[in-house]
């Protein structure tokens, strides 16, 4: 399922965020995490999988529990939220300067 | 060409430079922004108001299928020919308020220009919500080209 790695997706929904919220704070079991929702464990655990697919969690196993980190390198790719805003102004002025250099000639 | 537009923006701060040089004379620049027909034309926008002076205002509206999908508008606090515009700006139902901006004009060469904007929100909170506008639109995008490939999916 290569379309599960797109981490734009993973961070579309809701739940997802508020997971990577929780776990931002502390390592958490699945337990943990899911206690904190009124879904169905099943559903949670399906959103712990696409995050952890996603590179955005990692699972570290401690004793017999796995813990759910969060994986700071790849929220800092999602997080640079500066680039996206710089490509908008860069596509606006170049529209800008393509306009102009067209308009040249006509005065 | 690529880099040719800069965006300073540090954290937990509640302004934003944002830096352009142009292949294009100072008062072409300018005119860019003064001129209704080339600003619909660069912006997008249809433009309903743009008094070019000082106490001046401005109104920005684009409409999409009959509905409107942008507006903005503004004052002009200070307007001088091909060097500066100091003008407030609110983009309605958008989530980071009343901005300041502060457009300074200059000239490299005969036929190159820089633009420098100075865009000061009322919180450091305000200015983020602004940054992540194109990033939440980023999001949209990777959620309808996801959707449209799992409608393909279905057909099959």
């Amino acid at each position: 399922m290569g379309i599960r790695r797109d981490v734009f997706q993973a961070i579309a929904d809701p739940t997802r965020r508020a997971i990577i919220t929780l776990v931002a704070m502390q390592a958490m079991t699945p337990g943990a995490i899911a206690e904190n929702f009124n879904s169905s464990r099943q559903t949670i655990s399906k959103h712990i999988q696409i995050l952890t697919e996603c590179e955005l969690l990692k699972q570290e196993q401690t004793g017999r529990e796995i813990y759910y980190h969060i994986n700071a390198k790849k929220m800092k790719e999602v997080a640079d939220f500066i680039e996206p805003f710089r490509n908008m102004w860069d596509d606006r002025f170049n529209k800008l300067e393509d306009v102009m250099k067209k308009f040249k000639p006509k005065k | 060409m690529e880099r040719k537009t800069k965006v300073d923006a540090e954290k937990g701060r509640h302004d934003l430079i944002v830096t352009r040089e142009f292949d294009l004379p100072l008062d072409l620049l300018f005119k860019a922004y003064t001129e209704p027909e080339l600003i619909e034309q660069w912006m997008g926008t249809k433009v309903l108001k743009l008094d070019n002076k000082k106490d001046g205002g401005w109104h920005f509206q684009t409409s999409y299928d009959g509905k409107v999908v942008f507006e903005a508008n503004g004052a002009y606090h200070e307007f001088i020919p091909e060097q500066k515009i100091i003008r407030t700006l609110e983009m309605h139902n958008a989530p980071f308020g009343v901005t300041l901006e502060f457009l300074d004009f200059e000239k490299l060469t005969d036929d190159t220009s820089k633009l420098t904007m100075h865009v000061v929100y009322r919180s450091a909170a305000h200015r983020d919500e602004n940054l992540k506008l194109p990033f939440s639109y980023g999001i949209n995008m990777a959620h309808d080209q996801l959707e449209k490939v799992v409608s393909k999916l279905k057909q099959k």
